[in-house]
């Protein structure tokens, strides 16, 4: 219930502006196994499943950014300290739920961005966060 | 916006609809138009202007569009092909303004509406894909993507270059006024130098409706539409502070308001709402036009705003209608009413949990006097809108109160 309820709040009426959203896809430790585990032909169908996904956002004009990041054990922690930038090994690599990667996405409603949150092979077994962007637009008070 | 651009605006559908009816094929020949429209954008500035700007265009875009088919059926039928090319009408139909028929096709029902926007703005507005893409801060290539597999799809829907039949025209201009309007949106609320693009889609908008309306004079709706566009225009001076901030209606300095634009906007909806049908664009035109004849916010005329919202919630009922109708009501029978009514309202799960619904309570609250709940709903309205303009204005009521 607590997500039809966010749902609600965050869904724009017919007749509003467009909504950007992003994205962002987590493995966790049963992604990675389920991953590891994969032959060389399952890996090569995920891939190609990504890549059809990606034509389709294309076709549709949807999509207007995506990445896939690095292994978390490159991540770095950025602090400034005396007005030098400084990168340190962050606590990253022993999170559980780590970002994978990311979608920019432009979708004319909110149950068209869930729907293809929902393509994301990671939402079967990973976890994939969908959230609005903020714009500029705005209206009278 | 130059003379040039503005000319070029200006002639965009007009080369577009004359290639179109010569050639026939829109997605070819709207790239065709395009690419002549960039060469008189680089070339017009230092060279001048042709001595006939729009047989100019037209010239290069054929010019384009022929070579274009030549590459294309160098395969197949060549000779055939250019020879019933080169035995067209020199121009076709001058002085045809094919603005609608344009946007209906833009508009068409196979494209999402972020499409339909840049397809529109393209085609029909003559903009090019840099200047779309960064008044909606998307790159170029995912807007030149975006109009590309539009193109495809209207192509592959079998849609033709001609006015729909009489069963599908009310639902395909519904489509054309939603597009138009939602162009208008965007732009609205922004004044502030970095993003001044935005504003640009304002006028664009207008433009566009203006070009309409020249043609179909007779329509209610698109009357409406401009009347309601230039009255909403009209405030639009006063709508920011000098620091960005928006200023809500009851605290604009009115005379900042644009009354050349209000008197226009009055006229056009006066005229309207006695000679064509009524609908939704009209009544909330004139809703706009009580707001900007009152001189002063203790003038406005609420009583009959809430007779227009009543009308308007019969016509064409939705939670916007349903909320700012609730904000009337309360400025006639007091805050403690609309209070009622939104408790209410709320039982509809398109309402429930929205920020509009918070920022409306915290308003009434703020009436009533009861500062802390105010505070309270104002801040919850703040973390769930997805406007940033919105947000600092919500956030400074909240916190104006709490000073208090």
């Amino acid at each position: 219930m607590g997500d039809v309820e966010a749902g609600r709040a965050i869904s724009t009426w017919h007749g509003e502006d467009f909504v950007k959203y992003v994205i962002l896809i987590y493995h966790n430790p049963e992604s990675r196994q389920a991953w590891a585990g994969f032959t060389d032909e399952q890996r090569a169908a995920g891939l190609a499943y990504y890549q059809q996904l990606n034509d389709d956002l294309d076709a549709s004009g949807e999509r207007i950014v995506s990445e896939r990041l690095s292994d978390p054990a490159l991540s770095r922690r950025v602090v400034v300290r005396n007005g030098t930038a400084m990168a340190s090994d962050g606590p990253f690599a022993e999170v559980k739920e780590q970002l994978a990667g990311f979608y920019l996405i432009e979708a004319d409603t909110f149950e068209r961005a869930v729907e293809i949150a929902g393509k994301i092979p990671e939402a079967s077994f990973g976890v994939v966060e969908l959230r609005p962007v903020m714009g500029l637009h705005g209206t009278e008070m | 916006m130059t003379d040039v651009e503005g000319l070029l605006r200006e002639l965009a559908p007009q080369v577009l609809g004359a290639l179109v009816r010569r050639y026939g094929g829109f997605d070819t020949c709207e790239d065709a138009v395009q690419e002549a429209l960039l060469a008189a954008a680089l070339q017009w500035p230092s060279e001048g202007l042709p001595d006939n700007p729009k047989a100019w265009l037209i010239t290069t875009a054929s010019r384009r569009r022929i070579e274009v088919w030549r590459s294309e059926t160098a395969r197949q039928r060549r000779e055939e092909t250019v020879a019933a090319l080169e035995a067209s009408e020199p121009d076709a139909a001058p002085g045809v303004d094919d603005t609608l028929t344009l946007l209906l096709l833009c508009c068409h029902p196979s494209l999402t509406q972020a499409s339909q926007v840049a397809l529109t703005l393209r085609a029909v507005g003559g903009l090019t894909t840099a200047e779309i893409a960064r008044a909606y801060f998307v790159p170029e290539t995912t807007i030149g993507q975006r109009i590309s597999r539009a193109k495809q799809k209207i192509k592959a829907s079998g849609a033709q270059f001609r006015l729909p039949p009489d069963d599908e025209r009310a639902d395909r201009m519904t489509a054309v006024l939603q597009t138009l309007y939602l162009i208008f949106n965007e732009g609205y609320t922004a004044s502030s130098g970095s993003t001044l693009n935005r504003v640009e889609l304002t006028a664009e908008s207008i433009r566009l409706v203006r070009q309409l309306h020249a043609q179909v004079p007779e329509d209610g709706e698109i009357t409406g539409l401009l009347a309601l566009m230039l009255l909403t225009d009209a405030r639009r001076p006063a709508r920011t502070r000098p620091d960005g901030t928006l200023a809500p209606l009851a605290e604009q300095d009115r005379e900042l308001w644009n009354r050349g634009a209000i008197d226009e906007g009055v006229a056009l909806i006066t005229r309207s709402l006695a000679e064509a049908a009524i609908g939704p664009y009209q009544v909330q035109a004139a809703i706009a036009a009580i707001h900007d004849e009152a001189r002063e916010a203790g003038d406005t005329d609420w009583p009959q705003i809430v007779t227009l919202y009543d009308l308007l919630n019969r016509i064409a009922p939705g939670p916007m209608v349903t909320l700012n109708r609730i904000v009337a009501l309360a400025m006639v029978e007091g805050p403690r009413k609309g209070l009622d009514q939104l408790a209410e309202a709320e039982s509809d799960p398109v309402l429930a949990g929205h920020y509009r619904v918070a920022a409306v309570r915290g308003h009434l609250l703020d009436l009533t006097g009861d500062a802390q709940a105010a505070i309270e709903a104002y801040r919850l309205a703040a973390r769930l809108t997805l406007s940033l303009p919105e947000r600092h204005y919500l956030e400074s009521r909240a916190s104006r109160l709490g000073d208090q």
